[in-house]
């Protein structure tokens, strides 16, 4: 299968007054052509910030660290100038933010916020024709009365509405690659179902591939082929969709399957959260990031970071309990 | 819509009332009168400048008197300078101290705006450090040290420009530069905050994820934004402006209406002292009513109601 988006090594980090916060710590995973691979974390896993180092979104006091690659279609996007980034954005990579609330600009009707992202990769579109377009768009993502909705302003507009115009946006110029960052976390449910549901939808009508970031399992397993699990600014496990759920490889990703909530489970039982928080970025642990809140960790946990594990096809997992030597005493992944 | 502008008239005629009646009730509180002098003047004569400028009526009555005449457009007579009337200073006055100070609101919007911008885009940098160098002195030297150096070195040192007078262009250099400053240097690092804060909203990102260059992403979706905290000072700064200043018709010897908010107070002329206030307070109630009609320009979200 061809790869659309090829990450090697990507290191991120914020330069602040308190030192560098180096929120991704050396990610590689693909995105195969077509498919939709789910990022999965907690907050500050550094998800949303290898996303956003796609597209170089990420403000003046982030830096890709030397030696890092983001190859797509062949292209490499850390090496590419300005103008040419510009040229990708929006037109073959485009992106569905988490706040529909605050992404679209308050004082622009949504109609020309759309027009804006065809006419500025195709400027020889004529304003009727642009406007057209906008208005089969907005019928795509299932706006009610789009004629209507072309004047409209951002605030006459509800979350999910906001949302659909966002994903009319984003899918204007047909990209090959969508990165959907949280997209459906602001939404109640049943919107969060409806957007979810387009989504699949859009990807199969128009063959693009989409990153999808979220913190809920259970979102990704309605809508992915493949996943992602990521913290402390690292892949933890990776596997196709049906293997991370009945084949988990690394103790992270049992804690996030052990917090979805169950309908069926008893209602005195309370969720399972997993204890503690995240590590601090700007002095990361030496170890497995994951070390100090893992219910099975080791004295080597802490010390060495452990080097991935091939479970099977397309299934990698980067925990010292995988490897040959580990004990079987305490060890969710050893039967025996 | 009409039923919102005839109720905000009716708001501004009630608070213009309630101004001059303020004003009216202070200024009579204030011990001494516009005929005390240095020489002594007999008690007869006073009685009789009294009487003849109804000033021995009870201060309903004067006040009452006073409303009327103002409902006419008449300010009354000065009572310090003979023959003259107030609406003789505002006529003479208004023009003069309106034309520099439009012309220093020119001054003002065309540098502090540009600076803003500037500073807010090279955050950190070194134009950032020299806007905001320029715009912390404009705001924290009073207009009478800058407008006295200005002299010094311009007129006086240099001698490229006259220290008085606004006959030619060269003549309002100055006296501009001296008012305007610390509008300038406010408005300019309110621009900056204003447009910084903006940059890093999500819209932004939006904006910039669709591929627009920099440059777009400032004009189209940034400036109008980050436009509207400046709308809201722009309004009492414009009326300020218009009206003149004091202290630079005093240094500048021009012969605007500023110079009367002070004399006349000192003075005791009480006419002038209402009349200068509510023209004042009128041209700001106008602006702030011409700001409210900007935001709805501006911002979709705001509505005559």
């Amino acid at each position: 299968m061809e790869h659309i988006l090829e990450i090697n090594n990507l290191r991120t980090s914020f330069l602040t007054g308190n030192g560098e916060v180096q929120a991704v710590r050396g990610v590689t995973f693909h995105v195969n052509q077509g498919e939709i691979l789910g990022i999965v974390g907690e907050s500050g896993s550094g998800k949303s910030v290898t996303s956003m180092s796609i597209l170089q979104l990420l403000g003046s006091t982030a830096v890709i660290k030397e030696g890092s690659s983001i190859l797509f279609e062949n292209e490499e996007l850390t090496k590419l100038k300005k103008k040419e980034l510009r040229a990708i954005r929006g037109e073959k990579i485009s992106m569905i933010f988490q706040d529909p609330m605050s992404s679209l600009n308050p004082l622009i009707p949504v109609g020309r916020q759309v027009e804006e992202m065809i006419s500025e990769h195709h400027p020889e579109k004529k304003k009727d024709e642009l406007k057209a377009m906008v208005l089969e768009l907005f019928d795509r993502v299932k706006i009610p009365e789009p004629e209507k909705r072309y004047r409209s302003y951002p605030h006459e507009f509800s979350g999910g509405m906001r949302q659909r115009v966002m994903i009319a946006m984003a899918l204007a110029n047909r990209p090959r690659l969508l990165i959907a960052d949280e997209p459906t976390t602001a939404l109640d449910v049943t919107i969060q179902d409806q957007i979810l549901k387009q989504l699949r939808e859009l990807q199969r009508d128009y063959g693009t591939s989409i990153i999808f970031i979220t913190h809920d399992l259970g979102v990704v397993a309605e809508l992915c082929t493949r996943v992602a699990v990521m913290y402390g600014g690292l892949i933890m496990e990776e596997a196709g969709i049906d293997e991370i759920f009945e084949n988990p490889r690394h103790p992270y990703t049992l804690g996030l399957l052990a917090a979805i909530p169950d309908i069926k489970q008893d209602k005195n039982k309370r969720l399972t959260p997993i204890e503690g928080t995240p590590p601090d970025m700007t002095d990361p642990p030496a170890g497995c990031p994951f070390a100090a809140r893992c219910p099975y960790a080791r004295n080597i946990c802490a010390v060495k970071q452990p080097e991935y594990v091939q479970i099977s096809e397309g299934h990698r997992s980067m925990c010292w309990l995988l490897d040959g030597r580990a004990p079987a005493g305490n060890n969710p992944f050893r039967k025996d | 819509m009409v039923k919102y502008f005839v109720k905000r008239f009716l708001i501004m005629l009630a608070a213009l009332f309630l101004i001059a009646l303020i004003t009216f009730v202070i200024m009579h509180a204030v011990p001494g009168s516009p005929f005390t002098t240095d020489k002594k003047v007999s008690p007869e004569i006073e009685a009789a400048l009294e009487a003849k400028y109804h000033l021995d009526d009870p201060l309903p009555v004067q006040f009452i008197d006073y409303v009327k005449g103002l409902l006419h457009g008449d300010f009354g007579p000065s009572y310090k300078y003979t023959g003259k009337t107030v609406n003789d200073f505002i006529y003479n006055g208004f023009p003069v101290s309106a034309k520099l100070g439009g012309i220093t609101i020119l001054f003002v919007l065309l540098t502090a705006i540009p600076m803003g911008i500037v500073a807010a885009i090279k955050n950190g940098k070194w134009q950032d450090m020299t806007v905001m160098a320029v715009a912390t002195i404009g705001v924290t030297i009073p207009s009478f040290v800058i407008a006295s150096l200005l002299i010094y070195v311009f007129a006086y040192r240099l001698n490229w420009l006259p220290t008085f007078g606004l006959d030619s262009w060269k003549g309002y250099v100055l006296p501009v530069i001296a008012l305007g400053g610390y509008s300038m240097s406010y408005l300019a690092r309110l621009m900056r905050s204003s447009l910084l804060e903006v940059m890093g909203q999500d819209y932004i990102r939006t904006a910039r994820a669709k591929g627009l260059s920099e440059t777009k992403v400032i004009l189209k979706h940034a400036m109008r934004n980050a436009l509207i905290p400046i709308v809201t000072v722009l309004g009492p700064t414009v009326a300020g402006l218009l009206t003149g200043s004091f202290v630079i018709e005093k240094i500048f010897a021009i012969p605007g209406l500023g110079v009367h908010f002070v004399n006349s107070v000192s003075q005791r002329d009480y006419t002038t002292i209402m009349g200068v206030t509510i023209f004042y307070a009128t041209f700001l109630l106008a602006m702030v009513f011409l700001v409210d009609v900007f935001y709805c320009l501006i911002d979709p979200r705001i509505k005559f109601e």
